[in-house]
Order: C-alpha cells, then sequence, then structure tokens
C-alpha cells in the first residue's frame, strides 16, 4: 500500500469513527462540543511548527509558520479553556 | 534502542486516541470535563512530540507566537460573556481556518510539490482560506458590528458560483502546472472573496448551521494539511472535527426542514417581506398580575426560550422564575428547540449559565409529547419555532419545520417587545389564539414583573 493510500484508509475511518461518536453526543451539550472539535482542529499547531521551525526556512515560511502558529495557539487555548468554562456550569438539580 | 525518532509517533498515536476520547466523553455532562481534560492532554503530546522532531531546530519564532497566542487565547476565554459564545466560536474557526491556510501556502512556495501532494494542498488552502474570510464574517455578523439581515442582489448566486468555480479551476490547474507561480495568488484572493461573499446572503436564524458548516471545514482543512504532510494526527484530528461540524450542520438543517443549498444560496428571510400588508388583528395581552396568578394556579409550566431572551440578557431573571414556582409547587421545564439561538446548543449553555439545572432542560421530541398536559406554555424572546404555520399551512416558508407544540398548551403566554414578526417575517397564528395572552414588554423587566407580583401572592403553603 502507497502512503497515501493507507492516509486515505486513515481519514476514512476517522471520519466515520467521529459520526458515530457525535451522533450520540446530547443537544443539551451541542455547544460545547463544538467549541472542544474546534479546539481539535487546531491541531494545525503541528506544521505550523514544522514550517517554522525547519533548518532551511525561508523568510516567507517563517513569517507564514509563525502567523499561523499565533492563530493555532490562540485557538486551542481559548477553545479548550471556554469549554471547560461552559461545562462547569451545566449543574443537576441539588449539584453544588 | 529507543530515541526521539521512535517516540514521537508513539505521542502522536497517544494525541489521536486522547481527541478520540475526549469527544467520546462529551456525550454526557458527567464525564464531559473529563474529556476537555484528556484532549488537553493529547493536544500538549501533539505539541511537545513535534517540538522534539529533529527537523525543528529553531525554537525563538516558535516560543514567542506560543507567547503571543496564548496572551490572546486566554483573555478571549475568560472575559467573553457567555452569550458571545458564538462570536468566540467563529473567531476561533477564523484562527484555525488561517492556520491551515497559511501552511499550505507556505509548503507550497517551499517546496512546489506535484500530484498527490498538490492536491491536498490545493483543497487545504482553499478550504483554509474561504473559512477564514467566512468566519470573520460571521464574526461580524454576530458581534452585530456588520448588518445581521441578510443581503442580497440579483444574479448574487451566479457571482458566487462564478467566483468559486474560477477559483476551483485555477486550483486543479495549479495541481497540474505547480510551476506557474502567478496563478497562486489570484486563487488566493478568489478563495478569500467567496468566503466573504458566501456569508453576505445568510441572515442570523441560519447562523447555527453556517457556523456549523464553517466548523466542518476548518477540520477538513487540517485533514487535507495530514494529507500534504503525510501526518496521520492531523488527518485524523480533521477528520473528527469534519465529522463533527458537519453532522451537526445536517441537524441543524433537519430542524428547520431545509437544505444546504437552501440554506446557504436560499437568503431565508427576504422572500415574505412583500406580502399583504399586515392587517391588526385583535390580540388578548395581560398584565404581569395577571401572569404570575395564572402561573402560580398552574401545575405544569413549560418555558421556551429563543433568541431573544438571549438579547434581553432575561436568563437569570427566567432561573428566579423557575426557582420561585418550583417553590410554590409547580413543575418547570424549558423546551428547547435545536436551532433556537445563534449556534447549535446556545440556549442550553445560556440557561445553564444562569445555574438552571441541566435536568430541566429538554428536547424537542421529549417535550413536545407532554405539551398537551402543560398548563402554560410560556414563550420568551422565540418565535418560528413556535409557529403552527409550520404543521398547518402548506404554502408557508417554513412549512415542515419541526416545532416545539407549544399551541398544545391550555394557556399560552408570549413575551414579546412588539407584534413586528420574526425573523422569517412571517406571522404567527399562536398570537391570534383564544387562549394566548401577549405579554408586551422587555423581556428581562417582565419576568422581574411576574417574580414581584408571585412574591406578593398568598405565601406558600398557604393554598
Amino acid at each position: 500500500m502507497s502512503k497515501y493510500e493507507i492516509a486515505i484508509w486513515v481519514f476514512m475511518l476517522a471520519a466515520f469513527l467521529g459520526f458515530e461518536l457525535i451522533r450520540r453526543v446530547s443537544p443539551l451539550l451541542h455547544t460545547p462540543l463544538m467549541s472542544l472539535t474546534n479546539a481539535i482542529s487546531a491541531i494545525a499547531v503541528v506544521g505550523a511548527i514544522l514550517i517554522t521551525g525547519e533548518k532551511n526556512a525561508t523568510m516567507l515560511s517563517k513569517v507564514l509558520g509563525f502567523v499561523a502558529v499565533v492563530a493555532a495557539v490562540t485557538n486551542v487555548v481559548s477553545g479548550y479553556l471556554i469549554t471547560d468554562r461552559m461545562l462547569k456550569m451545566f449543574k443537576k438539580r441539588g449539584d453544588k | 534502542m529507543i530515541s526521539m525518532e521512535t517516540i514521537f509517533p508513539a505521542l502522536y498515536i497517544l494525541a489521536a486516541a486522547g481527541f478520540i476520547l475526549a469527544i467520546k466523553w462529551m456525550n454526557s455532562p458527567v464525564t464531559a470535563r473529563r474529556g476537555v481534560i484528556v484532549g488537553e492532554i493529547g493536544m500538549l503530546l501533539a505539541v511537545v512530540g513535534t517540538l522534539l522532531r529533529h527537523e525543528v531546530v529553531n525554537y525563538e519564532w516558535i516560543l514567542i507566537a506560543f507567547f503571543i497566542g496564548s496572551a490572546i487565547g486566554v483573555p478571549i476565554a475568560y472575559i467573553m460573556p457567555m452569550t458571545a459564545v458564538p462570536q468566540r466560536t467563529a473567531f476561533s474557526h477564523a484562527c484555525g481556518a488561517l492556520a491551515s491556510a497559511l501552511i499550505g501556502t507556505a509548503e507550497y512556495y517551499r517546496q512546489t510539490p506535484h500530484g498527490f501532494v498538490m492536491g491536498a494542498l490545493i483543497v487545504e488552502t482553499l478550504l483554509g482560506f474561504l473559512t477564514f474570510t467566512a468566519s470573520l464574517m460571521a464574526f461580524g455578523k454576530l458581534q452585530e458590528s456588520l448588518p445581521t439581515r441578510p443581503i442580497t442582489y440579483r444574479g448574487q448566486n451566479i457571482v458566487n458560483l462564478s467566483i468559486f468555480g474560477l477559483a476551483v479551476a485555477i486550483g486543479i490547474f495549479l495541481i497540474f502546472v505547480p510551476e506557474q507561480k502567478w496563478l497562486y495568488p489570484i486563487f488566493m484572493v478568489l478563495a478569500l472573496v467567496f468566503g466573504v461573499l458566501l456569508i453576505i446572503p445568510i441572515g442570523g436564524a441560519d447562523m447555527p448551521t453556517v457556523i456549523a458548516l464553517l466548523n466542518s471545514y476548518a477540520g477538513l482543512s487540517a485533514s487535507a494539511m495530514g494529507f500534504a504532510l503525510d501526518n496521520k494526527l492531523l488527518i485524523v484530528a480533521g477528520a473528527l472535527d469534519g465529522s463533527s461540524g458537519f453532522i451537526l450542520s445536517v441537524i441543524m438543517c433537519r430542524a428547520m426542514n431545509r437544505s444546504f443549498s437552501n440554506v446557504l444560496f436560499g437568503a431565508f428571510g427576504t422572500v415574505q417581506t412583500a406580502k399583504k400588508e399586515a392587517v391588526q388583528r385583535p390580540v388578548r395581552s395581560a398584565s404581569p398580575e395577571d401572569a404570575a396568578e395564572i402561573l402560580d394556579a398552574a401545575r405544569s409550566v413549560v418555558i421556551i426560550p429563543g433568541y431573544g431572551m438571549a438579547v434581553a440578557q432575561a436568563q437569570h431573571k427566567l432561573r428566579e422564575l423557575h426557582d420561585v414556582l418550583d417553590r410554590r409547587g409547580v413543575e418547570v421545564r424549558f423546551g428547547i428547540h435545536p436551532v433556537a439561538g445563534r449556534m447549535p446548543g446556545h440556549m442550553n449553555v445560556l440557561l445553564a449559565e444562569a445555574d438552571v439545572p441541566y435536568d430541566r432542560l429538554f428536547e424537542m421530541d421529549d417535550i413536545n409529547p407532554e405539551f398537551p398536559r402543560t398548563d402554560v406554555a410560556l414563550v420568551i424572546g422565540a418565535n418560528d419555532v413556535v409557529n403552527p404555520a409550520a404543521r398547518n399551512d402548506k404554502t408557508s416558508p417554513i412549512a415542515g419545520m419541526p416545532i416545539l407544540n407549544a399551541s398544545e398548551a391550555r394557556t399560552v403566554m408570549v413575551i414579546k417587545r412588539s407584534m413586528s414578526p420574526g425573523f422569517a417575517g412571517i406571522d404567527n397564528e399562536l398570537y391570534y389564539m383564544d387562549k394566548t395572552l401577549m405579554l408586551f414588554g422587555d423581556a428581562k423587566s417582565f419576568v422581574a414583573n411576574i417574580i414581584k407580583e408571585l412574591n406578593a401572592l398568598v405565601p406558600v403553603g398557604a393554598h
């Protein structure tokens, strides 16, 4: 199997897994769910680090990568923190 | 022998597992916070694993960027009021999409890839750039710094589709001839412009669908980056996000009985404006005092909040009302329509913020069978989602949309500023029914007045 073929297999399986997992999330938590998946999609930070920190990075790559790291980190940090802030508020009757 | 090079793939695998568990645990409020923690650990492992890779040698820029990103992200997360959550989400989508578009662009100029990798790069940057501007536009509309009305003009769909078509055509051409570097900036600009044009005709009530769709695009863009960089972690995380956004937007579309293309190209809300001159029809209105007496005599009350509740910031007063009635032995529940508010689940978060216990919040399908046994349905800031025309009038623009059957309750009370029609510009039969009482005024102060009247009634237990 070529590496591209493997990549497509991975994508397909992950997408179906995603469908099955998300379908089970109660509408009660749809807003925090979206914040959370949004924070997860900021995994782009991995690509941004690779581009920015590379040995032979050109000035262009560095600048683009730098902005990308800033954007992705903003997304990660605010995404996770606000998801937790929201979830903290969901209480059952009698919970303190 | 264990070296760095064997550790980092392991870190990536653990990170992917963390993301999967994070989403899995979101299915219940009991485990959800644990989900956030494993998600954070996953992200930490991914970042550490990447920093340790031997290709990464320059750390200064990265560390400065981390610092700036955190300095922006932390205040956003803590200062933003809960009513601004939809805007924050849109802004965050814009950040994620921008990151992946810029990385794609840098990759293109760095190595001018061919074939499969170039194809992935084009998908990544196309989705990234258009999601970036579209999310900023959505942010502007939600923040109300841009007009929230859908803006339409003749030939709009043709203009939009041709711009998108041109961007795709140039993209495909670049996949085959990546050396034509002068075309790339044109491709980029077209994608950015398309993102703006896509949101111009979208109105506030369609925001839940659109935000979910943008969420999906941002994820797919990250996934495409995974293909371009041959990185499985990116593929998995992006696919999870992509499918999540997609499912949410399907749920939103179903909750409005509309198709994707109708949401994106239908420019809802402009259809009906020129319809018949609204004839003034008589309605019954009531004072806070009347409302308090009826609520006090009721055994079960269902409160139906809509975006108007968020605008009036009435959620805290509603919780007080819930508490007062609860103490007087009235069962109070909240019926929540899937598209109430400006993003999926918006009402639930606001009510949770006001300390309404989440076991009092009911989904549409669970609360609808309860309405015939309900004494009072109290509609606050919602309109189209309780409009019986959706079920009775086949010619209505919202025909077939699933609604909360408030009209089946014994008494209906609607808190509303005036008789002006709702977002879709459709008159609501509910308001003219014999059992309906209109409570005119600002949602927050009206509820406050009801509470005052309730407290002035005979003390609890005396009847």
